[in-house]
């Protein structure tokens, strides 16, 4: 997990370049379906709605983690690729977590 | 009438205390919650655990989690006792009840939404991103 983690930071990079192309590209009304393919390049999928998960608890240490990184701030969707609502509800998770302990609120 | 809720109640009692004390804390506060009129679903010592950052100094603490069915009464006495006590380091409840109901609602609705759909449909929705990432290569 923590390795493909890795891959996906080294590819937000190349995407924000990619994302400030495609609308340059939006403005001069060409828009269509070339920019937007363009735009979303390699489409980040939602492990949650993947796994089908409708809970997230926030016991479960193991998992949260790895929306945490050293730093201890969490992973935005962006980067993570989940969709609105697992976001939210892992937002919430780690934020109970954080509460009673079983995450950081920040690393050193 | 009387709104049955669920609630998870954990609280880190100091590690200084040895496991019978903990025992015992943890069996007088279920005995609180069900003097209160509540039920106790589950209560389980989740055991010693390093805290994620020091509280008060402190930087080991023993788990506990309560599973709590009531009208939410019990909840204001429990939350009470636990603050004025010295030996529980935190304590967090949550409701849980809403969201275990909604989480079921979207199983119910996948469960129906798979028995609608014919099984050959599913592959076609999968096969669409592809060629348009073919396209992406190209460019």
């Amino acid at each position: 997990m923590s390795s493909n983690y890795d891959d996906r930071d080294s590819r937000f990079d190349s995407r924000f370049e990619r994302d400030y192309d495609g609308d340059s590209r939006g403005g001069r009304g060409m828009g269509g379906r070339g920019g937007g393919g363009r735009r979303m390049h390699r489409r980040k999928i939602c492990r949650f709605c993947i796994e089908k998960t409708d809970l997230i608890d926030f016991k479960d240490v193991k998992l949260l983690q790895n929306y945490i990184p050293e730093r201890g701030k969490i992973v935005p969707r962006r980067i993570s690729g989940s969709c609105a609502t697992h976001q939210r509800m892992l937002a919430e998770a780690i934020k109970r977590a954080r509460n009673i302990a079983l995450l950081p609120y920040a690393a050193d | 009438m009387a709104a049955n809720r669920v609630y998870e109640v954990m609280f880190i009692i100091d590690a200084d205390a040895a496991d019978d004390e903990v025992a015992q804390l943890s069996e007088s506060y279920q005995r609180i919650v069900t003097d209160q009129g509540g039920a106790i679903v589950k209560a389980e010592i989740m055991g010693k655990r390093k805290l994620a950052y020091p509280i008060g100094r402190k930087n080991e603490g023993t788990y506990v989690l309560l599973e709590i069915s009531g009208s939410g009464r019990e909840i204001a006495e429990l939350e009470r006792r636990m603050r004025v006590s010295d030996r529980i380091i935190r304590y967090i409840t949550v409701r849980v009840d809403e969201d275990r109901r909604r989480a079921e609602k979207f199983q119910a609705k996948r469960a129906r939404k798979a028995a609608k759909r014919p099984s050959g449909q599913r592959r076609t929705v999968k096969e669409t991103p592809a060629p348009e990432a073919a396209f992406e290569e190209s460019y």
